[in-house]
């Protein structure tokens, strides 16, 4: 029995139990919690967080998606089958009924994208449902406004963000009270850098969508990125479309989530290229965040996630 | 691989940003497009080096006044270890991100001006490192470039700083010679500082021993989440899982535990670590426990395991750091929070105000203010589990919520 043991965790279970905490403290804190999901690697791995947090019991949240009308098929495959295996609830709300029902305005261009529209779905589902907590899959390495959030970030009524009035957050005690009004996102995986994520899903097997892997796509040549070829982007005379093997370093929507030529067909290889990359995930893929220095603080402020 | 949380401390001025940015540059953890737009944005380029502060500030009002006003988190990793920065700012007003940033750290960088030595912040940053108990302090004395890396300079500082060690107790403190600016000791050993025979600050923050930081004698695990199925599945069906995180200690299989605040006990029936059942698991481990007996157990309460318990008391003493704009009072009322258990308290007595630059004890205000540090006596309405912060920082730690704002206002390390 009394065998030599160093008890010493591995980074990897260090930021596994350090979520699930974080998880946990969300169910102990709050009556309406959700967990944010788009199909996409982060949220992916939250779902495989909240297993390890919940079972055998069952998830103390619903799954909630935004749908913004703009997502690869795969992804909205994915989420369906997931949510469905593992037997939890799903609660998809899309943009375009609030475009609808509100009378947005669409906005324009090559790239339409909805992923400012995405807020007021977003609010007003916290709405519908009175979730006091939402979930989310957000990094601190991602961008230089998510370094300085708190794991717990507490929201106005707006879904605003006030840097400038964040609640220290000390040891491992999170102060999840709020006001009528207010709500709160929680960023379990706060600590973790997209290696750690890849790193992570290669160590416990976690099922990905397809596009996370090479495949070939019709895209387009913007700006140096690849934009996939869909009924959301508008065509110019001068775009000449091309078949190439790519694959997606992010799943954001179509309009604005860019693919990177690879090869890489298995965990090993995208682990390989992405140590070996000289360029950032969200600088290499987001087409949206190159709009100015300050673009995510800005879209934080307003309620985005 | 493991991971060391770390805190550097000091200003703008003293080079901290500088630090982190040549720390995160030299490790080849920027990257292409990250460093294109620091580029753009380094308004002071001398001899076309770019301004690696601009790296760490991430708010607008941050890199407009050049300050960093709240603790940013940075990361890296080396193929021995993954490593988590807390930046702080280091000006008095903003004593409490320091504190914030430090309650998390395992090690401080405390930063010195080779040309200054010594001076009030550098013991201010020691002070608020010994208040929170980070176990590993290294002080890097910065820009030798500027004192035409004298070895004489060096020594003297490293006197200097020796008797504050003495004085406020560190334990474990190393020292080097560095430019930040200039790349020396940072990544790679310095050809221009050969009398420093240590080793460069990268490979002192690899090579830091962190087994004994974790306790693995007294058990503490406070109960987050009770799990309960209520399946008709009848494996299932009488299951009753205590979630939580093993703050410190081991817990196996068959163990005698204590429950508190209530004091009573039973033994370990089921582990489980992310839903697998195991013979023992250990700190930081977040587990579900199985306790042979039925009793009543919920959210707040705390498992003990061994002999060492915890102190369960209505009244105990704190060194409290305020954090707040709105001033606190003795009689004020507010949320106690340790852990996962949150009781009603009121701050009773204030005996007097420590000053963080001298550590010198001074007469009590009547207003305690923003940053503040005082010793303080709390009474709570209902007995809270607790131990001394100097023992076990992880059963130590206190935040103090306002009822009305709910926002955090006060840290305490009880007595």
């Amino acid at each position: 029995m009394s065998k030599e043991h160093n008890y010493q965790l591995d980074y990897l279970d260090q930021l596994e139990s350090e979520a699930i905490h974080i998880l946990r403290e969300v169910a102990g804190q709050f009556e309406r919690p959700a967990l944010l999901f788009s199909g996409g690697k982060d949220s992916i791995t939250l779902v495989h967080l909240a297993l390890k947090a919940f079972r055998p019991g069952k998830f103390p949240f619903p799954l909630v998606h935004i749908d913004t009308g703009h997502n690869f098929p795969e992804a909205l495959d994915f989420r369906d089958a997931l949510a469905d295996s593992i037997g939890e609830k799903l609660i998809v709300r899309k943009v375009e009924d609030t475009i609808q029902k509100r009378q947005l305005t669409e906005p324009g261009g090559k790239f339409a994208s909805r992923n400012a529209l995405q807020t007021f779905t977003l609010l007003d589902t916290i709405e519908e449902f009175g979730f006091d907590a939402c979930i989310g899959g957000a990094r601190r390495d991602e961008e230089k406004a998510r370094a300085k959030e708190r794991i717990f970030s507490v929201r106005d009524e707006f879904g605003g963000w006030d840097p400038k009035r964040q609640r220290p957050e000390l040891w491992n005690i999170y102060n999840g009270r709020i006001r009528k009004g207010e709500n709160v996102r929680a960023f379990p995986i706060s600590n973790w850098t997209e290696l750690d994520i890849w790193n992570y899903i290669r160590r416990e097997k976690i099922d990905l969508p397809s596009i996370y892997f090479s495949h070939d796509r019709e895209v387009i040549d913007f700006e140096g990125q690849w934009v996939a070829v869909s009924p959301f982007i508008r065509l110019d005379a001068t775009d000449v479309v091309e078949t190439r093997r790519v694959r997606y370093r992010t799943v954001g929507d179509m309009t604005c989530t860019a693919a990177v030529e690879s090869s890489a067909s298995g965990i090993d290889d995208i682990i390989r290229e992405i140590t070996a990359t000289r360029t950032s995930e969200r600088g290499e893929t987001r087409i949206d965040d190159k709009v100015s220095e300050a673009a995510m603080e800005d879209r934080k402020k307003n309620g985005y996630f | 691989m493991d991971l060391l949380r770390f805190i550097t401390a000091g200003s703008v001025d003293d080079g901290k940003s500088t630090l982190i940015g040549r720390l995160l540059y030299d490790s080849k953890s920027i990257l292409a497009d990250q460093l294109a737009a620091l580029e753009k944005q380094s308004k002071n380029k001398e001899d076309g080096e770019i301004d690696l502060a601009l790296l760490t500030d991430g708010l607008r009002a941050e890199r407009e006044q050049g300050i960093t006003i709240d603790v940013a988190y940075k990361y890296f990793s080396t193929p021995r270890r993954k490593f988590i920065i807390a930046d702080a700012p280091g000006h008095i007003q903003y004593t409490r991100n320091m504190v914030t940033g430090a309650s998390n750290a395992s090690l401080i960088i405390i930063l010195v001006d080779a040309r200054n030595g010594v001076v009030e912040q550098t013991r201010r940053h020691s002070i608020i490192a010994s208040l929170l108990n980070i176990p590993h302090v290294v002080v890097a004395i910065n820009k030798m470039d500027l004192v035409d890396y004298s070895q004489d300079r060096y020594n003297n500082i490293v006197i200097d700083y020796a008797e504050i060690a003495r004085t406020l107790g560190l334990k474990d403190v190393t020292y080097l010679p560095i430019s930040a600016l200039k790349g020396d000791n940072i990544v790679e050993k310095s050809t221009s500082i050969p009398w420093y025979e240590g080793p460069a600050l990268l490979e002192l923050l690899e090579t830091v021993q962190l087994e004994k930081d974790i306790d693995l004698e007294r058990g503490r695990l406070g109960v987050q989440y009770v799990i309960r199925p209520q399946s008709n599945d009848l494996d299932l069906h009488d299951y009753r899982g205590y979630a939580g995180k093993i703050a410190s200690g081991i817990y196996r299989k068959g163990d005698k535990i204590t429950v508190l605040p209530a004091g009573l006990t039973s033994r370990i029936k089921t582990i489980e670590v992310g839903g697998k059942e195991v013979d023992e698991a250990f700190a930081p481990q977040s587990v579900v426990v199985q306790l042979e007996d039925d009793i009543d157990i919920s959210r707040g309460d705390l498992l003990v395991n061994g002999d060492h318990l915890p102190q369960v008391e209505q009244e105990f003493e704190v060194l409290l750091c305020w954090m707040d704009t709105k001033t606190l009072a003795a009689g004020n009322k507010y949320l106690v929070q340790l852990g996962s258990r949150t009781v009603r308290g009121l701050v009773k007595e204030i005996e007097y105000k420590v000053d963080v630059n001298t550590l010198e004890r001074q007469p009590a205000p009547a207003q305690v203010g923003l940053n503040d540090i005082v010793k303080a006596t709390i009474r709570t309405a209902t007995p809270l589990p607790f131990d001394r912060y100097t023992d076990l920082s992880v059963g130590g730690g206190v935040i103090l919520i306002d009822e009305t704002s709910y926002v955090t206002v006060g840290a305490c390390m009880v007595q």
